[in-house]
């Protein structure tokens, strides 16, 4: 029996989907975590970042990626605009924090200057966070509902 | 979020399409974070991106669209070092050919456009642009369009001047622009503390390990930290300031601090004491076991977990002229002690250019190649962000460097018995 739960954060970039969740419990290190796979021009982005194992060695690209925030070298926006600009980012963002600079200066980046339509959505809340799980399926709205399913 | 007439007019274009486009990405990163107004630079600036990795498509085409443009920077900008040292850092035929054609293949175009956009100098790369004989110093209060965690964190810290924890692209519009979102730690509210870190151990704390440990545990919180200015002294001095800047860079990867005090030390610390830090400020103990912990955590990511390092990188950030005096000293004494006279693996310092080339003209620089070291200025973390040198086993003090490529941790100590192959 499927389980179902409705969170709503604030929306930076609107859109419409309904994907796989990926979880990182801890911050994302983006260039950490994409350097790697986009360094070798990988189609599929797999997450390089040896102090995460919630995303370590996972599949990235495509996932609905939900995360606190992201921390660590200030490369980081631009990283994110340049696995947007090649179309092997997360097909979506969900913060359960407010957005850190770094994430939102990518997110922009890659909205303006790449026509991106990578969808992102902060303060969804830290129960957010605590309730899904790598592998739920997630629907989101274009007001900011997240909707978490699991089970069939 | 409220514009001037003169930023009105360059987000409709009165400036072209590239300045408002750049407007248009200022304007809707403060709208993310609730600024009011945007303020005005006050001091050069500093960017990040340094690499010509042809994989950064974006950074290439958006600087080109500017060149076209006509647009130079308001504000000159120092830039991270460069991944390239082939003179000091030697490279196989192979490494050769990765580096020149496949990772760094548009470095020497990058350098032009950076020099066309208004790089303050041709040697201007180092993430320590704002060391004395880099020249890049803010003062308090000034605020800056920078990027560079290490260097954001310092600035910040260290000096009291006022920086977002800006993202590269970002830094260089806040340049060209000569205007920011008066946002996040821009503001007084948002530097107050967060976090009290009471520093209770039985000697003076591992700056890396410090670092990392309090990165983890605030994440992008703003600590004021307790209990270190037993150990490192209440005047900022050169030993503190280089061992700041080493604390912050961990702090800065390992977490997101972007910010932090020091009690009686930094200068926002020693002007406001207390009164910086919030009412609900959570607070954290680090004593010896929590660092032996930190230390104990980090993966080692070698194949083979008890291989002989074959290189060591010492100094990311780079390190200070006084840093690279005490590491040529103790390194040449611990060889003498040792019954030896080259270091047991090659062994590279880092440090600005402009340091190296007065180092350069120093006895200590005779004994440090007598040593058997290298001294350069490459960025060791873009050296070994490469997939040839993920198999071989390196070895550095840097937290960032650990945090980004394969190379294992060591404590500054254990760095030196190994380069100078103390017998265990």
């Amino acid at each position: 029996m499927a389980e179902q739960k409705t969170f709503k954060g604030r929306v930076l970039c609107e859109g419409e989907l309904t994907g796989e969740a990926l979880v990182s419990h801890a911050g994302v290190n983006t260039l950490a975590t994409f350097q790697k796979s986009a360094l070798k021009n990988a189609k599929i982005i797999i997450g390089s970042d040896q102090n995460n194992p919630d995303i370590y060695g996972k599949a990235i690209t495509g996932k609905i990626l939900c995360l606190p925030n992201t921390i660590g070298s200030t490369t980081g926006g631009l990283v994110l605009q340049t696995v947007c600009s090649m179309g092997t980012n997360p097909s979506a963002m969900l913060f359960s924090n407010e957005i850190d600079s770094l994430a939102a200066s990518g997110v922009i980046l890659a909205k303006h200057w790449e026509n991106s339509k990578m969808i992102a959505i902060d303060l969804l809340g830290q129960e957010f966070l605590d309730y899904v799980k790598t592998g739920d399926t997630i629907e989101i709205k274009l007001d900011g509902t997240v909707i978490v399913t699991r089970g069939s | 979020m409220q514009l001037t007439k003169e930023e009105e007019s360059i987000l409709n274009g009165s400036q072209g399409e590239v300045m408002a486009k750049m407007m248009k990405t200022m304007v809707s990163l403060g709208d993310i974070f609730g600024a009011k107004r945007m303020v005005d630079v006050t001091h050069d600036g500093h960017l990040v991106t340094s690499m010509g990795i042809p994989l950064l498509k974006p950074v290439f085409r958006t600087m080109q669209e500017i060149i076209d443009a006509g647009i130079t920077a308001k504000w000159k900008f120092t830039a991270d070092p460069r991944p390239i040292d082939y003179k000091n850092v030697k490279c196989n035929i192979l490494d050769k050919l990765v580096f020149s054609k496949i990772m760094y293949g548009k470095q020497k175009d990058y350098e032009k456009q950076l020099n066309q956009v208004g790089l303050k100098s041709p040697n201007a790369f180092s993430c320590t642009c704002y060391m004395p004989e880099v020249g890049n110093i803010p003062k308090k209060g000034d605020i800056l369009s920078w990027a560079e965690s290490s260097a954001v964190v310092y600035a910040n810290s260290v000096l009291g001047a006022r920086c977002n924890r800006n993202s590269g692209m970002i830094d260089l519009f806040g340049c060209i622009l000569g205007k920011v979102p008066e946002f996040g730690l821009l503001l007084d509210e948002n530097r107050q503390a967060n976090w009290v870190i009471e520093v209770k151990t039985s000697k003076m704390p591992e700056a890396q390990i410090l670092g990392s440990a309090i990165g983890i545990a605030v994440g992008e919180g703003v600590p004021y930290i307790k209990g270190l200015d037993k150990f490192i002294g209440k005047v900022l001095n050169d030993t503190n300031r280089s061992y700041l800047k080493d604390m912050g860079a961990a702090s800065a990867s390992n977490g997101a601090v972007g910010l932090f005090h020091v009690e009686n030390l930094t200068p926002e610390a020693v002007a406001e004491g207390e009164k910086l830090i919030r009412k609900d400020a959570k607070t954290l103990v680090i004593d010896d076991a929590y660092l032996r912990k930190t230390y104990e955590s980090y993966p080692i990511l070698w194949k083979k977990k008890n291989a002989k390092p074959t290189l060591c990188f010492i100094g990311c950030p780079h390190l200070s002229m006084e840093q690279l005096n005490d590491w040529t000293d103790k390194i040449f004494d611990n060889l003498i002690k040792n019954g030896r006279t080259k270091v047991t693996c090659r062994t590279i310092l880092t440090t600005a250019p402009a340091i190296a080339d007065k180092f350069r003209a120093t006895a200590q620089y005779l004994k440090l190649e007598a040593a058997g070291v290298k001294l350069s200025s490459i960025c060791p973390l873009m050296y070994l962000n490469n997939p040839l040198t993920h198999s071989r086993p390196i070895i550095t003090c840097s937290n960032k460097l650990r945090t980004y490529t394969a190379a294992r941790y060591y404590t500054d100590e254990e760095i030196l018995d190994i380069i100078t192959g103390k017998e265990k």
